[in-house]
């Protein structure tokens, strides 16, 4: 039972929990302290100091963020003296930032141009002394603009503590402090592995995805060329809240009308393809369970997973899906089996994806993936990119009507859709491993266990004829640290595994909470987009993958069956080992078998 | 050669300074590389990153080939008085270089430091471990051309 202790907030008497900081407090009873640095999900660094609040009895302000409450604590959030703290240090921060809102990938989203617009600040007393320095675009996913950064060290936390990849740290000191990567290398050149979460919780725009709009437009608006594009499981339930609707809300039917709008010739759906992974991904877990096999299968959905894997678990790479993501087998198929169907050269075929994800960009561009003969998936749009072309094409998405998607490659179940979701593919994968294992149907579906926020979450589950099914979902890298840690030293020691099947994503609440979703993320909001996901595969007729009947048709049409001689070619991958210091290729890690 | 200096340290964070000196001290260029880095990574079990920004948070320590004589001139208010502006830009032209640069030949780097403690005999400047003070233009020729001869 955590004690209690009275505090008075700008005179209110309220009781809290003693291990709360003032912050925590005032966010709790809705009293706004102003803050930059500080973010409701990760631990206080006190960079700022704007979140500055007087404490009564304390000759100097205290900050917020980082101070406890204690008994009897008589707290002021708003005073003369206080203002004058804030605004000097939202000036001196403006007086070496590259002011360019109205063009800025933040603007409006920006939590310095909120408090600089808030505080009143004048532009005109402000001296610039800054001078602009490069940016960072050497990495496909992350470009790093040092002219924008405000110091606050969110990423650099969230990059170290949360995602434990090491590639962004503080360098230099006082003034000249920055933020880089390790000699300053670039990201491209760095352990990073394009998770993105970085962008996600700067509160500036100087960390963005490396846009690829231009040169979507481009081949949207060429009449020549053959436009198509898929959609991820987390971007119907994650358009909804920029455009007045309530956060979570499933947007399935707009956004494809918007999509044909925006002028996208062909309108799929990445869902269908997380169904034809399942496919693909369960029956080789249900072989390397009959074979008796003591190494684990773990999911391959997520590219950060997969570059951070190759970088600090190589020896592992063996227990890795060689199923390509969703993502890749949807890229590869267009370019294949649909313009096979359709009749159309490959050639004038550009594969758009729309991801709520900054590392599919490196997913896309990785040579691996070209078994089409062409680079399987030309562009890839994060959500915050679409959101803008939605923008630009002057839709608003509320008052669209809704359109089906195309016929081919579109059609998705309950377990495609909750792909975008922590315990989302495992959860998907159980529903048809179960019926590949036993020949018979699972009854309950819902597997809630694996559900939820937890950082690890395990479940086991009876499956008739082979025994208990052990297995673990883990979400956010720090938490596949553990995981891996665990069965690796379960394989050096025991030469078993704890688990037989094992579900990754890199960002912690899966792809809802990725790091090409819209600024201003937080845990809860994640959370209420995995809650839409859940919503839907609720209300779907068919919620097994291997119930899709467009499913059973590519089987049958094109690729034979899960794991054929073709599937392999075009729906399988294999990895790499990875340098710690660069991030750079050594050696292959696992063979291409065909 | 960078694994037997760690060797000479138990693999624990707190030994990072020590072999962080160590390797810098019996480098002839006075640096330390990114592959020195990568050795004590492995070594201490400490990511790079983290290396790189102990290492750039502390001046004493450079990331890039220095000169076989570091030359760091007090740029602390005493020896300003004492004019070592004037000691800086005859450095400067004596050597052809700006401060955080090494001259072509590879012998000399000009830094900048704060203060020596020996503000007595201000302006004060070290070449490695000698003390130099009471500069005068002069002075500065003199001590140059000597080393420069060595």
């Amino acid at each position: 039972m955590i004690k209690k202790v009275n505090i008075w907030l700008d005179g209110k008497h309220l009781e809290v929990p003693e291990t709360m900081t003032i912050i925590e407090a005032a966010d709790k009873y809705n009293v706004n302290i102003p803050r930059l640095c500080y973010h409701p999900d990760l631990p206080p660094t006190a960079n700022c100091g704007v979140c500055v609040v007087e404490v009564a009895g304390n000759p100097t302000p205290k900050r917020a963020c980082c101070t406890p409450v204690a008994e009897g604590m008589k707290i002021v959030t708003n005073s003369k003296l206080l203002r004058s703290y804030r605004k000097t240090l939202v000036e001196m921060i403006l007086s070496h930032h590259d002011v360019v809102c109205p063009t800025c990938s933040a603007n409006n989203k920006c939590e310095l141009q909120t408090l600089a617009n808030n505080m009143g600040v004048d532009p005109d007393t402000l001296p610039n002394i800054m001078h602009k320095a490069p940016i960072d675009a050497t990495s496909p996913s992350i470009v790093r603009d040092v002219n924008k950064c405000i110091a606050c060290g969110r990423c650099v936390t969230v990059c170290n503590d949360v995602q434990t990849v090491y590639a962004l740290t503080f360098s230099d000191r006082g003034i000249e402090s920055q933020i880089t990567s390790a000699f300053g290398s670039g990201m491209a050149n760095s352990a990073c592995v394009n998770c993105g979460q970085c962008t996600v919780y700067c509160p500036t725009g100087a960390l963005r995805e490396n846009s690829d709009i231009d040169a979507v437009w481009d081949a949207v608006l060429d009449p020549l060329k053959h436009v198509i594009v898929q959609e991820a499981p987390a971007i119907r339930v994650s358009l909804a809240e920029e455009f007045g609707m309530e956060l979570g809300t499933i947007t399935v039917k707009k956004m494809y009308a918007a999509l044909r709008k925006i002028g996208f010739d062909a309108v799929m759906d990445t869902n269908f393809t997380a169904d034809l992974t399942i496919l693909e991904e369960g029956t080789e877990c249900v072989n390397k369970l009959k074979s008796g096999s003591k190494r684990p299968l773990i999911t391959s959905c997520s590219p950060g997973w997969i570059k951070f894997m190759e970088t600090y678990y190589p020896d592992l790479a063996d227990c890795v899906s060689t199923a390509k993501s969703p993502m890749s087998m949807f890229g590869v198929l267009s370019k294949t089996y649909y313009a096979q169907e359709q009749n159309i050269d490959p050639a004038n075929i550009v594969s758009v994806a729309i991801m709520p994800c900054i590392a599919k960009k490196f997913e896309a561009r990785r040579p691996e993936m070209r078994d089409s003969g062409f680079q399987d998936t030309d562009y890839v749009l994060t959500t915050r990119e679409l959101l803008r072309m939605i923008k630009e094409a002057g839709i608003d998405l509320k008052y669209v009507k809704e359109e089906d998607a195309d016929e081919t490659m579109s059609f998705y179940t309950g377990a495609g859709t909750i792909f975008g979701t922590t315990g989302g593919v495992m959860e998907a994968a159980i529903r048809s491993a179960y019926t590949l294992v036993t020949g018979e149907e699972l009854e309950e579906i819902d597997i809630t266990a694996v559900r939820g926020l937890e950082g690890v979450k395990e479940a086991t589950i009876p499956v008739p004829g082979f025994g208990d099914l052990h297995v673990a979902v883990a979400h956010g890298l720090s938490n596949a640290r553990l995981v891996m840690d665990r069965i690796r030293e379960g394989l050096n020691t025991t030469g078993e595994s704890p688990w037989h099947f094992v579900e990754i994503m890199a960002c912690p609440g899966g792809c809802v909470g990725g790091g090409g979703q819209p600024y201003g993320n937080n845990m809860a909001m994640r959370a209420r987009r995995g809650e839409g996901l859940y919503h839907e595969d609720r209300n779907l007729p068919i919620r097994k993958s291997h119930h899709n009947p467009e499913i059973k048709r590519i089987y049958e049409r094109f690729l034979g069956e899960p794991n054929s001689p073709l599937a392999h070619r075009l729906l399988h991958t294999h990895y790499f080992k990875r340098s710690v210091n660069n991030g750079q290729v050594i050696e292959e890690a696992t063979h291409k078998h065909h | 050669m960078f694994l037997d200096i760690c060797k000479k340290y138990p693999p624990t964070k707190d030994n990072l300074i020590y072999i962080l000196h160590e390797i810098q001290d019996t480098h002839p260029q006075h640096y330390i590389s990114e592959e020195a880095v990568q050795v004590i990574s492995e070594y201490l079990a400490v990511p790079v990153n983290h290396i790189y920004g102990v290492l750039t948070f502390y001046s004493m320590y450079s990331t890039k080939p220095r000169g076989k004589y570091i030359i760091r001139l007090c740029e602390s208010p005493p020896c300003y008085i004492k004019s070592s502006d004037i000691i800086l830009r005859r450095l400067k032209s004596l050597l052809h270089v700006n401060v955080g640069e090494t001259t072509k030949d590879g012998l000399f780097t000009l830094e900048l430091c704060a203060c020596l403690g020996v503000c007595g005999n201000a302006p004060v400047m070290m070449i490695n471990d000698d003390v130099y003070g009471d500069l005068t233009e002069e002075k500065i020729d003199s001590i140059i051309d000597k080393l420069s001869e060595v």
